[in-house]
Formats: structure tokens, C-alpha cells, sequence
């Protein structure tokens, strides 16, 4: 074999050093025990109560903000790519999108806060036009709900970015060929349209989930230490040991990083197989 | 009775009239084409004959019933279209059951429809596979069962040779016409290709910038070309140009060459410039067997083609270009040798513009 | 098909004011630290703190130090896989994929259990130490989205005849990708550099686990502790960030070469 690869090897070695080491450190410390040993011990340790409870918040927000974000992306992706809106409308709505779907963080924290937080524009706005004080009905940013509904503002892109290749791809002669096959629009979206689409629409379901479950810093600057999902457990737990037991940290980031593989895995799949379809 | 009639169709997008003055009257079983160069209209008309384009003005009957504003998944027509349409998420029987489907058959019958629609196409084997494991002409012959299965009442063909290789085309353009003889049902077919037009249809419509400029039988359309347009679109047409010598008796001249038409030329004067149009087919050498050759030349290119030799003969100004067939015991004729060409001055068309 | 068009205005019209609301309340509470009255108070208080100025400074000057490194890896790597090495395309797209799949929080843990005093690169033992590591962890944060759009911008010019070209010239390597394949590349490079630029101003998790004085934790921190301020930097993080994403369109207008942009 000729000597080519060394042409490449600046970007092997960094992503070993930067990437796949430190990934594999914790991989495989999450197996250790302190001094060194192989055990299980630290995996089983995951499955406490207070830590469970934080998988299965950062689960539910996860599911809560995938679902609504495909189900609201794709509704307005169909909007613009198939629902007999202008063209121009299309460009600025992707680019858009492409800035939103990074736009996690802190500054999106703030944001939901000075909209929706409790002298938030949209509260005060509903309370004092419309006499509906949300937060005496129950809402709270700093729960469950505020996550997810902050999560759906890069979620949503994402989404619509992930899904517009795909209903670009639905050719106008499938409709058409229906319609003279005597079919309505409900029975063509029922018989053609949609097993069509699945793959892409549950791949990007799964790409929205593990994205969701893997962001820190939205949830961190919006709820402090307060709400319990995982990353935000690691977090302290990287800072300040908190759960007394470093080795449950790295299984702890497993935990994740099982988590979203699977969850990236089924996208991957699903996408290749919908690819397969609509050459 | 006509089966479909269209009648002053007109279809204007924005300021642009795409389709104008549109009339066809379509027999029962008859297979009609619609031929022409992209953009001049022919598969809007057919779109409109469809239900997916709402003509600007004029109307569509089927069968006597008006369905200008009916919705196309209302109008009991079947559509074969260029890029074949089969549902990838559906096998070849699926496919084809799919109108069936639709119109609530039950499932009894639906299968047998559905054999007998493959059987129709020569592909019963086929019945389990997906469109993406299908060729090209394979997945055209599956719409084509697809179309058909629901028996409508007329067939629409838009383009649907278009994207095949040339062998394919060919066999599939026979098989086409066979099955829509055997079932006897109106059809439509659109093409760019005037050889399929020509060899499928029982009448074509050659359509030009919205317009059909002639509509008649292939021999007609071929051999009395009404306009300048049908006559170079259809066919190859060798075009000489010159002037005329006498109005009454049909004189022309060309490249010093005098030829009699034997016709009145209406509306010309003397002196005035004319083009004349020749077939390839209805030119030939002159050599000495008894005809007199109505122009002379040199000839400037012989292409041996195999079983035909093709020809060009330049006169002046003007070239002819015409076939011969081989013939193993008489040699090509030579570069650069002079050369008489005659042909029957009944065979000359005069264009008028 | 017209009351398609009605759902679809509708839609779209429900989606922008859910992503507009966030902002115009970002603003008009960002202006409110005046009692009674609409002001840029909050914006003059940040931009005169001088934390916002040191960790501002701070991040840009990673960004940059980010997009030149990123830069220097990716484009080489992108222009050799696709020369030489096209069978290994498949295993370099998946290793660039990994950022998107690995949580960021991971990988900075990694970084602290591998690279700490007692390791065999003690890159967490300075101050400067860690702020490599940090310039890499951001390196590999913006992988994905800097090696789609080189090897998009590869896609669209022919390498392999423009390198044989200019080795019958006489070109070596370096020539090659100094002066013939990054200006063709240029626009898509563009694109990952102000996308990097964007990531790496607001990023936070990496920072903060690193006790860096960058852009994002400054604004938690502020976040904790201010009412008004905070809402006045995330106006100016937004204004940042469309501007990197203005310029990424511009850009890409202005191309003669199709490319990727996105």
C-alpha cells in the first residue's frame, strides 16, 4: 500500500487525540473502578433512583421536544415546499433555519426569559390585554413545559432543515398519477405520501432526540442546577464531584453516549433506507 | 359520434398564451399524437385533457359528459407519464391495484384485474418487485398496467418513450400500439419524435407555438404538409430557392436550371423569389435511362450509409440532398462528377412563406 | 388546492411569530432597565464592564485561532481523501460526524480526565495549556460543519485535473493548495468560517468545565446575577450570529461557483 495516508495523518492524529481518546477514556473508565480494575459496578450504580429520574426527565423533555418539533417542522416545511407558497419565501425561511438550529445556549435562555419568563413580554402582554395570567394557570419556564417549548427553538429548524431534501424529493407525478388513478388528497397522503416519508419523518425524530438530549447549556442558563436532566447532572458532577463517586461521572457521559449513538444509529439507518426509494 | 372533443382550447399562464384555438375531435379507439418541438403546447393540452391545468377558455367533452372543471381524480382517464410515476413504496402489483384500490373493488376481483394486466404487459414475474429494481422500460410497462387496470375511457400518453434508450423505445412504441389495438381505447399520445408519430398513429396533430398547424393522417401530414413548419418538422425536406420566370404556367427558375410546374402559381409575379421544397425520396439521378433531368450539378458529397448511399448534389446556389439504395453491381457515383437530379414536378411543394 | 395555501400561510405565519416573539422580547426587555422609560442603559453597562470586554476579546480571538486551525486541518484533508484516498471517504465523514453524535459535555470530560497534571500531556497545567486544548475542543465542535462545506466546495471544481495541470507545471504540493485549490474553495471555506464564528462565541459547556474567561460563561454568570444585562447580550449574541449567517448568504451570491452554503 502506497504512502498516501501519512497525508492525512495531522487529521488522525488530532481526531485521536481530540476526539476518540478522550471519548474512549471515558468509555472505558466508566468500566474502571478506582484503582483500575474492570467492574461493573459503576453501570449498575446508574440505575439509583435520583439518577434514573434524571434519564428519565432528560427522556421525556427529549421525546416532548423531537415530537412537537417534527411534527410543527414538518407541518411548515410542507407549507413552503409543497403547500403553493411563493418561492421567495423559501430562501430566507431556510436560512433562517440554519441559524436558529445553532442558536442553543445561553443567549436562547435569556431570550425564553425576557419572553416568557414572569415579566416576560408574551406574559405580560397576555395578562394584561387578554386577562390570562399563565403563570397563575400553572405555566412555568423553569419546568418541564418552559424546556421544552425554549428546546423547540432550535429544534424546529433543525427539523425543517432535515426535512425539506426529503419533501423536495416528493415528485409532483406521484400526486398527480394518484389523482387520475382516482384517489382524493387524504387517500393519496394516506396510500403514497406517508410511507414515503416516515423514514425520513422517524429519522429525523431520532436525530431531534439525541440533539435535545445532549444540550447543557440552554437548560443550564434557564434552570440553574434546578432541573435534574442528565446533562446538567454531569455537569455539577465534572465541577464539583457532587455525587461522591467520580467513577459514576463517567458512566454517567456512557449513559449519554449510548443514548444518543442509538438514537444517531436509527437516523443513519432509516436515512439510507429512504434514500433508497427516491433515486 | 366524436368520443372527445376539444373545443377552442385556450390556456393563456400570466401574459403568455401557451395554447390557442385548440379544436380535435377524437373517434372512439382512434390513437392520435400530438407531435411538435418543446414549448409548443402540446403537453399543456394534454394536461388540460387531464384535469391538471384549468383551460382559460374553450371545453373538454368525453363521452358526451362536459369535464372542463372536473377534477382529474374524477374523469375516469388513465395517464402513462415521461418520468413512469410508480409509487416507490409499493411493489409492481400494488402498483398496478391501485386504482382498483381506490374505486373500492373487492379484493377478488382486484387480484384477477391484476393478473390480467400483467399478463397484458408480458411481465407477470415481475408482480413482487420494487420500481427501483425495475429497468427503465420495465417500470413504463408496469404504468402503463397501472393506467389501464381501472379500464378508463381514454388513455393519455405524455412523452413516455422519451427517457428510454433507443432499443428499448422502438419494441416498447410496438407493444404500445398492439395493447391500445387489442382493448380499442381512445388515446392520446404526445411525442417529439416524428417517427413514432408517424409509425403509431392513426392521425396527427403537429403543433407549433400553441397552435396545431395541421391535423390529419401520417401519409397526409407527410406527403401534403400544409405550412412550411409541418413540412421541415416532419421528414427531411431539401428547401431550393429562386425566383419566378411565368405565374400562369408554373415556370420557375432555379440556379439557371428551368422547371415547369405545370401549376398556376397564385399571388406571384415575375421576378419574384420562391422556395420550393423536395422530399430526399422523390429526387434521383439522371443518368441517360430515359428521364430527362430537371436540374443540373456537381456533386459535392457521397456518404455510403450501407443499404442506402446519401447523396448531395449542389446546383448553384441551392444543394439537394437525396437517398439511393445500395446496389452490390453499381458503384457509388464519384465526388465532384456532374450530375443531373430528377424528380416529378407533382412531388415539388410550393411554401408559401 | 386554494385551501392548501390558506393552511400554509397559516402555518408559516404561526411559526414566525413563535421564533420573532422571543426576539422582540429579548429587545424590548433589554431596554427596559430605565425605570418608565425605553433606553440602551443595559447595553451601555455591558459594553463598558470590562469582563465583557476581556472575555469578548477572549472568544474572538479563539474564533479566529479556531477558524485558521480548522482551516489548515480540513482543507488538506478534504483535498487528499478526495485525490488520493477515496476509499477512505467513508471512514474520514464518519469520524467528522462523531461531534454531532458525542454530546460536547462528553468530550470535554474526556479532555479533563486525559489531559490533566498528571497525564502524560499535562495541557490543563497553564493557563495557555488549556487554551489549546479549548482551541481544539472547538476545533472538533466545528469539524462537521467545516468539512461538509470544503468537501462540498472540492465537489464542485474538478481536483484531479486542476492538480495534474499544475504539476505538469511544476507545482508542488504546497503551491498546489496554496494557490489553486483554496482560492476555489474559498467561498465554501467562508461558510464554515463564519459558522465556526457563531459556534464558538456563544459556546458554553467547553468553556466553562475548562474555567476558561470566555464569551458564553461571562453571560451565565451575568445571567445569575443581572436582570436587564443579560437580555441585552443575548440581543447582541443574536445580532452577531445573523450577521455571520448575512455574510455566509452574501458570500455565497457572490460565487461563480455553485457550492454548499448550507
Amino acid at each position: 500500500m502506497s504512502l498516501a495516508w501519512l497525508g492525512i495523518l495531522p487529521f488522525l492524529l488530532f481526531s485521536l487525540l481530540f476526539l476518540i481518546l478522550p471519548t474512549m477514556k471515558i468509555v472505558v473508565g466508566s468500566f474502571q473502578d478506582s484503582t483500575g480494575a474492570f467492574t461493573l459496578s459503576n453501570i449498575v450504580n446508574l440505575f439509583q433512583p435520583s439518577i434514573l429520574a434524571a434519564y428519565w426527565i432528560s427522556i421525556r423533555i427529549s421525546l416532548a421536544s423531537a415530537f412537537l418539533g417534527c411534527l410543527i417542522g414538518f407541518l411548515v416545511t410542507w407549507a413552503f415546499v409543497l403547500g403553493g407558497l411563493p418561492g421567495w419565501i423559501r430562501s430566507p425561511l431556510l436560512t433562517f433555519s440554519g441559524v436558529a438550529s445553532n442558536f442553543a445556549g445561553v443567549p436562547l435562555a435569556f431570550a425564553f426569559l425576557a419572553t416568557f419568563g414572569r415579566v416576560g413580554l408574551v406574559t405580560l402582554i397576555l395578562r394584561d390585554w387578554f386577562g390570562i395570567n399563565i403563570y397563575a394557570l400553572g405555566f412555568n419556564l423553569l419546568s418541564f413545559g418552559g424546556l421544552t417549548l425554549t428546546y423547540l427553538f432550535f429544534q424546529v429548524p433543525l427539523a425543517i432543515l432535515i426535512m425539506t431534501p426529503a419533501l423536495d424529493g416528493m415528485r409532483r407525478e406521484w400526486r398527480e398519477a394518484a389523482a387520475i388513478l382516482g384517489a382524493s388528497g387524504v387517500q393519496y397522503w394516506r396510500m403514497v405520501a406517508f410511507p414515503i416519508l416516515w423514514p425520513s419523518l422517524l429519522g429525523t425524530f431520532a436525530l431531534l432526540f439525541a440533539n435535545s438530549f445532549g444540550a447543557v447549556a440552554t437548560a443550564y442558563a434557564l434552570t440553574g442546577s434546578s432541573l435534574s436532566i442528565v446533562p446538567i447532572l454531569l455537569f455539577a458532577q465534572i465541577r464539583g464531584d457532587v455525587l461522591q463517586d467520580p467513577h459514576l461521572g463517567y458512566a454517567l457521559a456512557f449513559g449519554m453516549i449510548v443514548v444518543t449513538g442509538i438514537a444517531n444509529g436509527i437516523y443513519i439507518w432509516l436515512r439510507a433506507r429512504s434514500e433508497r426509494w427516491i433515486k | 359520434m366524436a368520443f372527445l372533443e376539444l373545443r377552442d382550447l385556450q390556456k393563456d399562464f400570466g401574459s403568455v398564451r401557451v395554447v390557442r384555438d385548440f379544436n380535435l375531435s377524437v373517434q372512439p379507439g382512434e390513437f392520435v399524437s400530438f407531435l411538435g418541438p418543446s414549448g409548443c403546447g402540446k403537453t399543456t393540452v394534454l394536461r388540460m385533457v387531464a384535469g391538471f391545468e384549468e383551460p382559460t377558455a374553450g371545453s373538454i367533452t368525453i363521452g358526451g359528459r362536459d369535464v372542463t372543471h372536473l377534477r382529474p381524480n374524477q374523469r375516469d382517464i388513465g395517464m402513462v407519464f415521461q418520468a413512469y410515476a410508480l409509487f416507490p413504496n409499493m411493489t409492481v402489483a400494488q402498483n398496478v391495484a391501485f386504482g382498483l384500490k381506490v374505486a373500492r373493488v373487492p379484493k377478488a376481483e382486484i387480484d384477477e384485474r391484476v393478473a390480467e394486466m400483467l399478463k397484458l404487459i408480458k411481465l407477470p414475474e415481475l408482480a413482487d418487485r420494487y420500481p427501483y429494481q425495475l429497468s427503465g422500460g420495465q417500470q413504463q410497462r408496469v404504468a402503463l398496467a397501472r393506467a389501464l387496470a381501472p379500464r378508463p375511457k381514454l388513455l393519455l400518453l405524455d412523452e413516455p418513450l422519451s427517457a428510454l434508450d433507443a432499443k428499448v423505445r422502438v419494441a416498447l412504441r410496438e407493444e404500445i400500439r398492439q395493447i391500445q389495438r387489442d382493448l380499442g381505447i381512445t388515446t392520446i399520445f404526445v411525442t417529439h419524435d416524428q417517427e413514432e408519430a408517424l409509425s403509431m398513429s392513426d392521425r396527427i396533430a403537429v403543433m407549433h407555438g400553441g397552435r396545431a398547424d395541421q391535423i390529419g393522417s401520417p401519409f397526409e401530414i407527410y406527403n401534403h404538409p400544409k405550412t412550411r413548419f409541418v413540412a421541415s418538422f416532419v421528414g427531411t425536406l431539401n428547401i431550393l430557392k429562386g425566383s419566378v420566370t411565368d405565374p400562369q404556367t408554373g415556370t420557375i427558375d432555379i440556379d439557371g436550371n428551368v422547371i415547369r410546374l405545370g401549376r398556376a402559381l397564385a399571388g406571384k409575379q415575375l421576378g419574384e423569389p420562391i422556395a420550393i421544397a423536395l422530399r430526399p425520396e422523390a429526387a434521383s439521378i439522371a443518368n441517360g435511362d430515359g428521364r430527362e433531368p430537371l436540374a443540373r450539378g456537381r456533386i459535392t458529397d457521397v456518404n455510403f450509409l450501407g443499404s442506402v448511399i446519401r447523396i448531395r448534389v449542389e446546383l448553384g446556389e441551392n444543394s439537394i440532398s437525396f437517398d439511393r439504395f445500395n446496389s452490390p453491381n453499381s458503384p457509388p457515383p464519384a465526388q465532384g462528377e456532374p450530375c443531373g437530379v430528377s424528380f416529378a414536378v407533382e412531388d415539388v411543394l410550393v411554401l408559401d412563406d | 388546492m386554494k385551501t392548501n395555501r390558506i393552511w400554509s400561510w397559516l402555518f408559516v405565519a404561526l411559526a414566525v411569530l413563535y421564533f420573532v416573539l422571543p426576539l422582540i422580547g429579548t429587545l424590548e426587555f433589554s431596554m427596559k432597565m430605565r425605570r418608565g422609560t425605553y433606553s440602551f442603559d443595559a447595553y451601555a453597562a455591558v459594553l463598558s464592564d470590562p469582563r465583557f470586554q476581556q472575555t469578548f476579546t477572549f472568544s474572538v480571538l479563539m474564533a479566529l485561532a479556531t477558524i485558521v486551525v480548522g482551516v489548515l486541518l480540513v482543507v488538506p484533508t478534504a483535498y487528499w481523501v478526495r485525490l488520493k484516498l477515496p476509499q477512505w471517504r467513508p471512514f474520514v465523514e464518519f469520524i467528522t460526524l462523531l461531534p454531532l453524535v458525542i454530546p460536547p459535555i462528553v468530550i470535554v470530560f474526556g479532555y479533563i480526565r486525559l489531559y490533566n497534571t498528571s497525564s502524560w500531556l499535562p495541557l490543563t497545567g497553564s493557563a495557555m495549556g488549556t487554551n489549546i486544548l479549548l482551541m481544539f475542543g472547538y476545533v472538533v465542535l466545528a469539524l462537521p460543519f467545516m468539512y461538509r462545506a470544503v468537501d462540498t466546495g472540492l465537489r464542485a471544481i474538478d481536483v484531479r485535473t486542476m492538480t495534474e495541470a499544475a504539476q505538469s507545471l511544476g507545482a508542488g504540493w504546497v503551491t498546489i493548495l496554496a494557490r489553486i485549490i483554496l482560492p476555489n474553495v474559498a467561498v465554501a471555506v467562508l461558510s464554515g468560517a463564519f459558522l465556526t464564528f457563531a459556534i464558538v462565541i456563544g459556546e458554553f459547556v467547553m468553556a466553562a468545565l475548562l474555567s476558561r474567561p470566555a464569551f458564553g460563561p461571562y453571560m451565565q454568570l451575568l445571567g445569575a446575577n443581572r436582570a436587564y444585562e443579560p437580555a441585552a447580550l443575548a440581543v447582541i449574541a443574536f445580532g452577531i450570529t445573523w450577521l455571520c449567517m448575512g455574510l455566509i448568504q452574501l458570500v455565497s451570491r457572490f460565487s461563480r461557483i455553485p457550492n454548499a452554503g448550507h
